[in-house]
């Protein structure tokens, strides 16, 4: 077995291990540390040893001698060794056997996710916690991914599994009342390890694209464990389509690429052919939600063959139903743009000025960003001039910014310059 | 949300003051940075040397010329940054408010790589 592979077997048993370990021992804080040193013994032994027979239970028996020193420690500590230890059972009893009776690893994997997004957690905390007991990923790389130190992460992590501990959160699934509401924060901290990866815009930051895959991997499993459900479908089919996109989002210095001017060459055919079903037929069926309503307007972006010929239609009928059922300033802010498609700048910059008094848009510099691209439309070149270059101004990405300024500069006043910079980039192509 | 809290403060300020109040005040800055630690909002701090010690550099056409001291009239001084990564901007205020006490303290978005084509 290669490398890569054993990585993949380790990253698919750990949250079935972590969850029959903290079934066991009750303490999923404790579990958690003892499964990061058995996946650490397995990752250096199985390259030359060769994978055990049954490396589930291998991996659950490193943990468990593990888990089991531990608390021999600790009430050594407690000076009640002698008495308590006679108590423990011995080893051979913790292990299981090859073909124990767990719980089957769906509800564990389910039931990991639920505790990982407990309520009681930061989004922060949920997505660094989902990551490592569910993703299998280790602190180092859920750091670099974050571009925050080890220390930090580490820090973040142990702080996520005291909250728990002290929320009293048990290893159950929750109530049936609760679990929707639940479920809505799963779905939200997989989105937000999504987009943690799908914004990443240049090739240093190559590690935060595997959170896509690793958000996506997620998805697909939940979406086994709850075939049902059509949120959790819709979610699975944004991503794939949005994902499918991702070659042609940046050009390869990492500047962003607008989705009118994406080479549609380069989206992958298989993402947007699996997404395309995907919510076809979910939304045929599951009640509808707004993630499902988000891949619907993805699915009609990505199947145009070019950008003229995008059904803008549809995707304002499908903003006006998503505003229905989900409003937020941001769907305002996209419906703005649909419209204007269909009905002119006009219209999308009327429909903008609704925004100018909400205060969760103040000062954000997507609002300043569409409507410098509805006046530009319009044919108000000072204006979207002043509106790109407040928009650049305002945003806190460096090639948001980057692409805003060049905007602005295609509709500065300065004509030579202009036309200078469009001999230098023709004598560049030559 | 990544931040940067940057602390200008006046060196006489700090002088003058009673020790025991500077104990106190700076006891704040030290459980502020243990709490930030624990809870895994911190991602670093450090603390200027006195404005004494400052160089500043200008090589206009191509010439650096070196001079003592900080530029400026300021009374005040980059005297520490911390480094932070917080839920919302409230959060990242709301950790600035105590430090502010004696100093005059910017809270400053830091610029990322990621974005959204638009």
């Amino acid at each position: 077995m290669t490398e890569a592979s054993i990585e993949d077997l380790l990253r698919e048993l750990s949250p079935q291990v972590l969850a029959a370990l903290t079934r066991r021992f009750g303490s999923f804080d404790a579990a958690e540390d003892a499964l990061q040193e058995a996946l650490l013994a397995a990752a250096t032994q199985w390259p030359d040893q060769g994978v055990p027979d049954n490396p589930r239970g291998w991996l659950i028996t490193v943990a468990s001698r593990r888990l089991t020193d531990q608390l021999r420690t600790d009430l050594a500590r407690a000076r009640r060794e002698a008495a308590v230890a006679a108590l423990l059972p011995p080893i051979e009893l913790i292990a299981p056997a090859a073909d124990e009776d767990l719980p089957s690893e769906a509800d564990d994997t389910l039931t990991l996710l639920f505790l990982c997004c407990h309520p009681a957690l930061s989004a922060a905390s949920q997505v660094a916690l989902t990551l490592r007991a569910v993703g299998g990923l280790t602190t180092a790389q859920i750091a670099q991914a974050f571009f925050v130190p080890e220390a930090t992460m580490a820090q973040r992590i142990s702080r996520a599994k005291q909250s728990i501990k002290s929320a009293g959160a048990r290893f159950d699934m929750p109530p049936d009342a609760e679990r929707a509401e639940r479920l809505r924060v799963v779905l939200h901290v997989l989105y937000l390890i999504f987009n943690e990866g799908y914004t990443a815009s240049s090739g240093s930051e190559l590690q935060r694209q595997d959170l896509t895959a690793e958000a996506i991997r997620i998805a697909r499993d939940l979406r086994r464990l709850l075939p049902e459900d059509g949120e959790v479908a819709g979610l699975l089919a944004l991503m794939l389509l949005t994902d499918a996109r991702r070659p042609a989002r940046t050009t390869p210095d990492g500047s962003l690429v607008p989705l009118a001017e994406q080479d549609r060459g380069l989206w992958q055919r298989d993402s947007i052919d699996e997404g395309v079903a995907l919510i076809s037929e979910t939304l045929a069926r599951a009640r509808l939600g707004p993630y499902q309503l988000q891949a619907a307007i993805a699915a009609v972006h990505d199947e145009a063959a070019r950008a003229e010929d995008t059904d803008w239609r549809e995707i304002v009928a499908l903003y006006e139903l998503l505003n229905g059922l989900a409003p937020n300033p941001m769907v305002t802010l996209n419906r703005a743009v649909a419209v204007a498609m269909v009905e002119g700048p006009r219209a999308g910059l009327d429909l903008l000025a609704t925004l100018d008094e909400d205060e969760r848009m103040a000062g954000h510099h997507r609002l300043d960003a569409v409507r410098a691209h509805l006046l530009e439309m319009a044919g108000d070149r000072d204006g979207a001039r002043d509106s790109y270059r407040r928009a650049a101004r305002r945003t806190t990405s460096v090639p948001e910014r980057r692409y805003l300024e060049r905007r602005a500069d295609r509709l500065s006043g300065d004509q030579a310059s202009g036309e200078r910079a469009a001999r230098e980039r023709a004598a560049g192509d030559r | 949300m990544k931040y940067v809290v940057l602390i200008y403060s006046n060196p006489t300020t700090w002088e003058e003051m009673p020790a025991a109040e500077r104990d106190r005040a700076l006891g704040v800055h030290f459980k502020l940075i243990k709490e930030l630690t624990e809870s895994g909002e911190l991602l670093r701090v450090d603390g200027l040397n006195d404005p004494m010690a400052t160089k500043t550099i200008r090589a206009r056409g191509g010439v650096p010329v070196v001079t003592d001291g900080p530029f400026g009239e300021a009374k005040e001084f980059l005297a520490g940054v911390w480094a932070i990564d917080v839920e919302s901007l409230d959060r990242a205020l709301e950790i600035a408010a105590p430090v502010a006490e004696y100093d005059t303290v910017e809270v400053r978005s830091l610029m990322d790589l990621s974005g959204m084509e638009m």
